[in-house]
């Protein structure tokens, strides 16, 4: 009876959703109807390569990238700090489990072994993605979740690994204040909060966008600890002092 | 085309949602909709044949639509934490009852 309804009332949200998405009565633009030469995006391409302007907006080749970390960075700062407080949700929950989690099987020859040689290698990549962020494809969110996962393979494969969690909090810590000191530098030197008072450079160096770079190398040095830091409240089920 | 696999898998995670008992499946169920409202919210940037967003000086022009990408990176970084704070939670219950099953749960008053 109770699966009876559930499938009523997905197939009652099927309905409302499909009717919506092609429904040519209303005065809002149709499913794949979207033109970005019109959209409000273009104007952000347009204002961070635009060779008639004294310098560029954000000089970022990754647009994504310089919406995130230049348009909407306070947006990006409130994201970081939601990140934060699940971090310590987790570490408060967590803290009445006192008992150590052991597995049931034990960590096999081939994964001990295998986990020396790639743990470097995805420490490596995400480290290389987040410091290209404004240039390729990634940036501080997925090169700090593949710090994390490097740890979490290191968890996985030796039982008696243990991350030190003071260094991550530090670290945690450290990235996070600098953001808001780069923040408040712009305040006083810009007028607004998080403005980008660095020199621009070329599109498409490794050193240009400003503070693009370093906000996003603080937001992956934030987000990979404490990745590991909810990682290491799992496994290791206890709180630090 | 691929929208409607999109929109499946939003309606797989509410159905998910409305019809397990298993905290651990509710806690999947949440992430395959939340995994589908993603994908389909991207999927509302893209026109036809046109490249990732990444300037390529003296080739400007001819991009997707940016914007959708980066408010789904802030939708995939919420949707960790709230994912992190729910399996602690499940973690917690399970101590407390010994078991992920809602009906069992609540059956147990002797606390």
């Amino acid at each position: 009876m109770k699966k009876i309804m559930a499938i009523l009332l997905t197939v009652a949200v099927a309905f409302f959703v499909f009717s919506n998405l092609y429904n040519t009565d209303s005065d809002k633009m149709l499913f794949g109807d979207n033109n970005p030469e019109e959209a409000v995006s273009q104007q952000y391409v347009n204002k961070s390569v635009d060779p008639e302007r004294a310098r560029p907006e954000t000089g970022s080749a990754n647009i994504v990238t310089s919406v995130v970390v230049n348009y909407r960075s306070f947006d990006t700062l409130g994201e970081i700090t939601v990140l934060f407080v699940s971090a310590l949700g987790v570490a408060l929950l967590g803290g009445v489990l006192r008992k150590k989690v052991t597995f049931q099987y034990k960590p096999g020859f081939i994964l001990n072994q295998g986990m020396t040689i790639i743990a470097g290698i995805v420490l490596i990549t995400g480290i290389y993605i987040f410091v290209h962020g404004h240039l390729s494809p990634g940036g501080g969110f997925p090169g700090g979740a593949m710090i994390g996962s490097a740890f979490l393979l290191m968890y996985l494969s030796d039982e008696t690994f243990r991350a030190k969690i003071t260094g991550f909090k530090i670290l945690e810590g450290t990235a996070g204040s600098l953001i808001l000191i780069i923040g408040l530098v712009g305040l006083s030197t810009g007028g607004y909060f998080l403005y980008n008072f660095l020199p621009n450079g070329t599109v498409g160096d490794l050193i240009s966008a400003g503070i693009v770079p370093v906000l996003y190398v603080l937001v992956g040095l934030k987000v990979g600890s404490e990745v590991s830091n909810i990682l290491g409240n799992f496994f290791s089920g206890e709180v630090e002092q | 085309m691929s929208q409607y696999l999109y929109i499946g898998l939003m309606l797989v995670g509410i159905y998910g949602l409305l019809s397990q008992k298993n905290i651990i499946k509710l806690i999947l169920s949440l992430n395959i909709l939340e995994l589908g409202l993603n994908l389909f919210i991207i999927s509302t940037g893209y026109s036809g044949g046109n490249k990732a967003p990444i300037i390529v000086l003296g080739n400007e022009g001819g991009y997707v639509d940016p914007l959708p990408q980066a408010i789904v990176l802030t939708a995939i970084v919420i949707g960790l934490g709230v994912t992190a704070v729910a399996l602690m939670l499940a973690r917690n219950i399970y101590k407390k009852y010994g078991t992920y099953e809602i009906d069992e749960i609540r059956g147990d008053d002797d606390d």
